[in-house]
């Protein structure tokens, strides 16, 4: 009897912890969003009761983001910043992981924990440190004057879209170099070997071995980021002082910290989350995938 | 300097020839992903440096080196983080709000991992099930909920101290989880099983043997909760009621949106030092811990401090 009731015993503070604090919040988001408004007071009124649940609030965010609707535009930036900071963290990240898995040598180390290290510096100090760089006279702007880059200082921090997808960069790359390196250093070399021996050239044994054999570090990486980016409303608050350059973060902190109505970020977030949730899905599915192929080439 | 070397295969040959095997040679050095990677390392670091510089310049400037002073952590009656209520209060409030964390949600987590870690009965799928999913939740995600069930549900925990620990806590639980259930895979289950041959129950294999094995993950867990607390903004903010339940990283971000001063820059370089002397002494202490056990270099040990 005891020993059947041991583990699960040892697991019950933090199953319970998380089913009160992650679970039921969760359902609380749910209940407000599915709620109604306070016609007076404009405070949410959450509804308990699943069948009774209220549509109208969702539906109504839906038609805004919908096209036509006024946070489209919103939506689409969301979309395309971090589609953009992807494929650049993707285009930086790969060469540094790829050279610190196979070329670093007795480097490895040392590259290893300066790679790292950003990851145990906070966020808003590594954005700090931008924003004191960026500003109009600034070491950015003193540096491309004096190369003759550029003739007066430029206003980085004026809301450009291009330092918003630039931080993000910065701020994300991180974590998506660490498990890209954690697939490229798995890799077993004969299999590169046994593709050099069979005659192919350094590039389509890249191509052939290295880059399908990486690939669920690719996908991890990616899904590691892009979820948390999608939810960003800091970096674009901080590095840029206009709405034009706002993502649906920010549309949900807005109506929380300055709007009278959580409601509307309450559904708001419920479809991010569900958006997010069908990312992830795709993201199963694909490491899934690969996975497979990944099988036939250890089987060649 | 001699890898280098070595890694040249045709040493001796015209420089054109050298070049081809420079080329050809799969397990070569290219010089473009060399100067990428260094350049990327330098790109992420320098900033910070840089960052780090201006919190002792002696002007009211961020972005013009005058002299060396320390008057932004104490010399300035005002202004200083010493001196100045609003940082120093961010400062302890850091401090608290991660060691509270480390207190509650490393023990919850070191049960969870073993319970899950054994556990093979109903309900354990969904237990494993539900211990992923605040990895993988947008902070913004989260910070509404437990905001919402805060100001709807259980009223009676108010937004501020107990509720941003009660969120650190919340996102903690499954870093401690991931980092002691590599640990309890990799000691595997011999020494439970040497014990029960012995005749131990369950609970002194667990008290006497396992336990004592798990002390490097505990330890690194420790120092990575303590870190991601204290460096942790999203649900510090979503949670806070502001005044002196603001942290370190709300009074940098409300900052940069206002006109700082390098005073900032003090205080975040000072929450930077301890969080950095934490991992560095949780990473110490692992090795020495697992000292004579490993068989592999770094992979495994900076596999619990790569996340």
């Amino acid at each position: 009897m005891y020993r059947r009731w041991l583990w699960p015993s040892l697991s019950a503070p933090g199953v319970l912890w998380l089913i009160v604090l992650f679970v039921v919040p969760f359902y609380a988001v749910l209940g407000v969003a599915f709620g109604t408004v306070d016609p007076i007071l404009f405070q949410p009124v959450p509804i308990w009761n699943p069948l009774q649940w209220n549509v109208g609030w969702v539906v109504e965010v839906l038609h805004r983001l919908a096209p036509g609707g006024i946070w489209f535009d919103v939506g689409i930036r969301t979309i395309v910043y971090v589609a953009f900071s992807l494929a650049l963290c993707l285009l930086i990240g790969y060469p540094v992981a790829y050279y610190t898995a196979r070329h670093a040598g007795r480097l490895k180390g040392i590259i290893l924990i300066l790679i790292i290290l950003p990851l145990w510096i906070s966020y808003m100090m590594r954005m700090l440190a931008w924003v004191n760089l960026l500003q109009t006279d600034g070491y950015v702007n003193r540096f491309l004057m004096f190369t003759h880059v550029l003739s007066q200082p430029r206003g980085w921090l004026e809301g450009s879209s291009s330092t918003v997808i630039f931080a993000l960069v910065y701020g994300y790359i991180p974590y998506l170099i660490l498990p890209l390196f954690a697939s490229l250093d798995r890799i077993d070399r004969s299999h590169l070997e046994a593709a050099r021996d069979l005659g192919a050239s350094p590039w389509s044994a890249f191509r052939h071995v290295t880059l399908p054999l990486s690939k669920t570090g690719i996908l991890g990486g990616a899904v590691l980021i892009t979820l948390p980016m999608f939810g960003d409303y800091f970096t674009p608050n901080i590095v840029s002082p206009t709405p034009k350059t706002s993502m649906i973060g920010n549309q949900i902190d807005l109506y929380f910290h300055g709007g009278p109505q959580p409601t509307v970020g309450a559904a708001l977030t419920i479809l991010l989350a569900a958006f997010l949730t069908l990312l992830m899905l795709y993201y199963m599915w694909s490491i899934h995938r690969a996975q497979r192929d990944v099988g036939a080439v250890g089987a060649l | 300097m001699t890898a280098v070397a070595e890694s040249r295969p045709t040493r001796g040959f015209s420089p054109a020839a050298r070049l081809r095997g420079w080329i050809r040679n799969p397990w070569g050095r290219p010089r473009f992903l060399v100067l990428m990677t260094w350049a990327y390392i330098l790109w992420s670091i320098v900033p910070v440096l840089i960052a780090v510089q201006f919190s002792f310049n002696g002007t009211r400037s961020r972005t013009v080196w005058d002299s060396f002073s320390t008057r932004w952590y104490w010399g300035d009656p005002v202004d200083s983080v010493w001196h100045d209520p609003t940082l120093r209060h961010a400062l302890v409030q850091s401090f608290k709000l991660a060691g509270a964390d480390v207190l509650i949600a490393v023990p919850i987590g070191v049960l969870l991992a073993l319970g899950l870690a054994r556990w093979h009965g109903r309900g354990s799928g969904a237990s494993n099930f539900i211990m992923l999913f605040p990895l993988v939740t947008p902070e913004i995600v989260m910070g509404v909920a437990l905001l919402l069930v805060f100001t709807e549900l259980f009223t009676f925990v108010h937004t501020g101290t107990t509720a941003q620990i009660l969120g650190h806590v919340t996102f903690s639980i499954s870093f401690v989880v991931v980092i002691v259930r590599g640990r309890l895979f990799s000691i595997g289950r011999q020494y439970e099983e040497a014990a029960a041959d012995l005749g131990a129950s369950p609970f002194v294999a667990l008290t006497r043997v396992l336990l004592p094995l798990l002390t490097p993950a505990i330890v690194a867990s420790a120092a990575v909760v303590f870190a991601i607390s204290a460096d942790d903004f999203v649900i510090s903010q979503w949670l806070s009621k502001g005044g002196e339940t603001d942290t370190v990283p709300i009074r940098i971000y409300s900052a940069t949106r206002a006109a700082p001063l390098p005073s900032v820059n003090a205080i975040a370089t000072i929450m930077m030092v301890s969080t950095l002397l934490i991992v560095t002494l949780g990473f110490v202490a692992w090795r020495v811990f697992t000292r004579g056990e490993r068989k592999e270099g770094a992979k495994e040990e900076l596999g619990a401090f790569g996340m």
